[in-house]
């Protein structure tokens, strides 16, 4: 796979499409409080590929639902922060003004192709609720308009795929469905949360190029939530990496990938195949995501942590590494100068 | 061929419970103590005659096979007669049942029409104010006696504010429409007399009413757990992330997929309200099969009770093969395994 | 490079006070739930009246006082009297001892019968099981307040007979949960393990499928004992359940419709305790099942 990263401005504008500042939310539980997100600050500039990296429990699918405001309203609390899309506040939106912005502004994929749509609706009929819904067209012409667009996602056959149940498909046509339905309002943004983990490998390849291809045709931004590193390396412009609910690195995917300065970046990028040594061990980062409702002073990653030194009982900011590039790493070991030789390597030796 | 296997299957299941039911009531007529010879013939026959009706009605023959005699006349459509009555059950039945269907459709209509709206504003706002007193409404309905309610309607209704009948299926000394189907709504109207449609109509409320309200709290209960389990689900994720509204995600959406396994519920409640019919008939004297076997169990008459059980259970059946029908004809994703 | 640090992520929860924790959580869920407080809070009071009648009655249930027949609620008698001068709030709280009484019979028993049923039926298997299996099918086949109609009416019209008559109908329901479980638990590892090591089948049965059976069947009990009190108060009122002159709600919603366009208080307060003490339990029963159904939970 060759790299595509495209050489436009990576630092954050008035013209981002989705920008997260300083964000912090919580999960009110029995007895406790799950601290879901706590600060993170993201931004996705037009027509970029984003990525979100992370273990189950960072926060990544949290962020991606919140930007649209699709988790239950009364099951968390904002605490801190902001949240816009094309520069309108989403968490202050009401909830007519949220309807326009989701699927024409800003679409969503979604993991499970197989219950992602409704399995007693036949696909016409959930596409044309989508089309009439945001564009003023005539059942005729949204029915042109949706058979034009399943005919650009290469289904060789769209009249009967409108006129099929979900479960008369196979998961990588029902995916290619959810691409087309994502792609008919032309959104700005397109968040995509793990949408090949349910698919085989070769299928997976084929949505994640059909993905790229027509989000370049059409210049839409993608935000894509992820747990596969290799697939960031593949297709992604810039990738944030969480890790209970912060950002912890971020930065251009080649320089995070050649140059990864969060401990935690180096554990998630040593277990790729390609950066380790035949004969040698997948090492995987040992011990367990902390619990999010009795998250650890300081640094959440220290009991992981081969460097994990006293000054880690302070949580380490987001320190700047290359500010033209906006990469940043929120560990204090980012503090060494770039030359110095980086800690993977050093204990590699 | 799945639909093959569910008639065979049914048909099983009838043949089961006609026996079962027979079988039942057989064994708990034979249990009681009296001499139904002697019942029918009346406190001055003598043994003589005792005799020979108890000779008439095979009751001097073996258990096994009176038993054998009883099932053997059941295949030919023969309940047996009635010592109440002195008629054969299954014409009592039959001039009884109709009104009985009336009034249980009233009821499942009445209850249908409130309980779906209540049960899907319960989901919706799940365990809010709404769903507190929407689920109160059904926890009130499911407890509440039958017989009491009745009664309070007629003193409500009729005896104070005189503004609905309290008994019967039409004014006394009204002539019942001829009859076509057995329904008066129906009948009046076929007929012509739209004066007796009112008149039925309006002695139809209360005890529909009555009944429905019963089962209003299984209608209520089933659509609200059933829109939970679909509200749940992730394409109502996907129809919300493309921007429609709370209300068209309700109503397109988790609706028509909660009615689809809540057909079966539904549908067997009409089940339960035609015996259930038989404390509601009793109360407002209506003239249907439930005041009838009310009368019946009184007096201890159990060829008309076994014959009531037998009707109530083949009815439960054909509904049980109406609605695995119809699930088919809803439910796209039925020929999936094949 | 220092030494990782060691900080526990959260204090592990100190052992002796696990059942403090489990009260604390369940008092939290219930609490959370305005209608099972409602419930919990209603059959209490129904459960103090049972026990206490004889100390909250004003007046002897059964003294007559024929001059004061049919009269309407008043400072002397709350609820008014009936047709021979009985004080009907002293016979509603009396009655409970019946209509409560037989309704929570009626639930242990037909559980206790029908668990150990199934318990068995599931444990033994072989043709024992298919003989009761299809026993309680024919049973479940008839519809059930016919059946218990007709029991009673055969058994002769009295309180007891229709407390058995309904307790025998409900049986069926708890032999095919209690044997489903017992099924699937003979099927589980540590079961089977322990029969290969020659645990005798029926300790095993004493133990595993009683522990695991047991919150099933107590969702199911604490449903039924609602719909018990329903039944035993419809038989009362059409002459198959309590006889005069025992207090029994239905009887007295029975007597009262005789007077009822006149007398309405007769027939109104009996029928509002059932209403009462029915809608507590049921309440109680969907909270108790929410407690322990897991797949209830989430919502």
């Amino acid at each position: 796979m060759i790299m595509q990263t495209h050489a436009h401005n990576v630092l954050p504008g008035d013209a981002a499409v989705l920008s997260i500042d300083n964000l912090s939310i919580e999960f009110p539980a029995y007895k406790s409080t799950v601290k879901a997100l706590n600060g993170v600050s993201l931004h996705v500039n037009p027509g970029e590929i984003v990525a979100v990296i992370g273990e189950s429990g960072s926060g990544k699918s949290v962020t991606a639902m919140l930007s649209l405001r699709l988790l239950p309203e009364r099951a968390y609390q904002v605490k801190s922060g902001s949240l816009s899309i094309l520069g309108r506040d989403m968490l202050t939106a009401r909830e007519k003004d949220l309807l326009k912005v989701r699927g024409r502004d800003a679409a969503m994929i979604f993991q499970e192709p197989m219950t992602a749509l409704n399995p007693t609706r036949r696909i016409g009929r959930q596409m044309l609720d989508v089309i009439i819904h945001h564009q003023q067209l005539s059942k005729a012409d949204a029915r042109t308009k949706a058979i034009a667009l399943l005919r650009d996602m290469h289904i060789a056959d769209p009249e009967q795929v409108m006129n099929s149940y979900p479960f008369e498909l196979s998961g990588g046509m029902r995916q290619r469905v959810m691409i087309a339905l994502a792609f008919s309002c032309d959104p700005q943004l397109l968040i995509a949360d793990e949408p090949t983990t349910a698919l085989d490998v070769t299928v997976q390849r084929q949505v994640l190029l059909l993905l790229r291809e027509k989000a370049r045709e059409r210049g839409t931004a993608i935000l894509l939530i992820t747990h596969d590193m290799a697939l960031v390396s593949q297709f992604c412009d810039r990738v944030y990496v969480m890790y209970t609910g912060a950002v912890v690195e971020q930065g251009v995917t080649a320089q995070v990938m050649a140059d990864p300065r969060h401990p935690y970046t180096q554990g998630l990028l040593s277990g790729l195949p390609e950066q380790v040594e035949p004969g040698q061990d997948l090492i995987t980062i040992p011990g367990q995501v902390p619990n999010l409702s009795a998250l650890p002073e300081g640094c959440t990653f220290r009991d992981r942590c081969a460097f994990a030194m006293p000054k880690c009982l302070q949580r380490p900011p987001m320190q700047i590494i290359d500010a033209s590039a906006d990469r940043k790493s929120a560990c204090w070991l980012s503090e060494v100068s770039p030359d110095a030789p980086s800690p993977v390597q050093e204990s590699r030796s | 061929m799945a639909f093959l296997n569910m008639l065979r299957k049914r048909l099983g299941g009838l043949l089961l419970v006609v026996f079962g039911v027979s079988l039942i009531t057989f064994s708990i007529s034979h249990l009681i103590p009296g001499d139904p010879a002697r019942l029918i013939a009346g406190d001055r026959a003598t043994d003589a005659i005792v005799e020979n009706i108890r000779h008439q009605l095979g009751l001097d023959l073996p258990l096994y096979q009176q038993y054998g005699r009883y099932m053997l006349d059941l295949l030919h459509g023969d309940l047996g007669t009635s010592i109440r009555t002195h008629r054969p059950v299954l014409e009592d039945l039959q001039a009884f049942f109709p009104a009985t269907l009336e009034l249980a459709l009233a009821a499942l209509t009445l209850s249908i029409l409130v309980g779906v709206p209540l049960g899907v504003l319960s989901a919706v706002y799940h365990n809010r104010f709404i769903d507190q007193v929407a689920r109160t409404l059904a926890v009130t309905g499911i407890s509440t006696p039958a017989f009491w309610l009745g009664l309070g309607l007629i003193v409500l209704f009729y005896g104070h504010l005189n503004w609905l009948p309290g008994s019967g299926r039409l004014d006394e000394g009204l002539e019942p429409p001829p009859m076509v189907t057995g329904f008066y709504l129906i009948d009046t109207l076929i007929a012509g007399d739209t004066a007796l449609f009112f008149n039925a109509a309006q002695h139809l409320i209360l005890p529909a009413i009555t009944l429905g309200f019963v089962n209003l709290g299984v209608v209520a209960r089933q659509i609200r757990s059933a829109m939970l389990d679909q509200l749940g689900e992730d394409y109502i994720r996907t129809a919300r992330a493309y921007g429609l509204s709370k209300w068209a995600v309700v109503l397109r959406h988790a609706l028509p997929n909660a009615l689809i396994p809540s057909v079966t519920v539904l549908g067997l409640t009409l089940g339960d309200l035609l015996y259930g019919a038989v404390l509601t008939e009793t109360v407002f004297a209506w003239p249907g099969m439930g005041a009838y076997v009310v009368k019946s169990i009184q007096s201890l008459d159990f060829p008309a009770v076994m014959g009531f059980a037998i009707l109530v259970s083949f009815i439960y059946v054909l509904l049980n093969m109406a609605i695995d029908l119809l699930y088919r004809l809803i439910d796209p994703r039925i020929g999936e395994v094949n | 490079m220092s030494p990782p640090i060691t900080a526990p992520v959260a204090a592990p929860l100190p052992k002796a006070s696990r059942w403090q924790d489990k009260l604390a959580y369940l008092t939290h869920q219930v609490r959370r739930s305005p209608l099972t407080m409602a419930g919990l809070l209603i059959t209490l009071m129904v459960l103090l009246v049972m026990v206490f009648a004889p100390w909250l009655a004003s007046h002897d249930p059964n003294a007559l006082n024929l001059a004061q027949r049919l009269a309407a609620p008043s400072a002397g008698h709350w609820f008014g009297t009936d047709e021979v001068g009985r004080d009907l709030f002293s016979r509603v709280l009396y009655g409970s001892r019946q209509s409560v009484g037989v309704c929570l019979f009626v639930a242990f028993a037909s559980c206790f019968a029908g668990g150990l049923l199934g318990c068995m039926s599931g444990i033994i298997g072989g043709r024992f099981d298919g003989l009761i299996m299809r026993l309680m099918d024919i049973m479940l086949s008839v519809p059930s307040l016919v059946l218990i109609m007709a029991l009673a009416a055969a058994l002769g019209p009295s309180l007891f007979n229709a407390m058995l008559a309904i307790t025998l109908v409900r049986i069926p329901f708890y032999v095919r949960l209690a044997r489903g479980q017992a099924l699937s638990i003979r099927q589980m590892g540590y079961v089977k393990a322990a029969e290969t090591f020659g645990a005798g089948r029926w300790h095993m049965v004493s133990w595993h499928v009683a522990r695991n059976a047991m919150p099933p069947l107590l969702v199911q009990l604490s449903l039924d004992i609602g719909s018990a009190i329903l039944m035993a108060s419809a038989l009362g009122f059409i002459g198959l359940g309590a006889q005069q002159p025992t207090a029994e709600w239905g009887a007295m919603v029975a007597t009262g419709r005789n007077y009822i366009l006149d007398q309405w208080w007769y027939s109104t307060f009996p029928g509002v305790a059932i209403l009462i003490t029915a809608t507590g339990f049921n309440l109680l029963g969907d909270g108790v099942r929410d407690l322990l159904d897991p797949r209830q939970q989430g919502k």
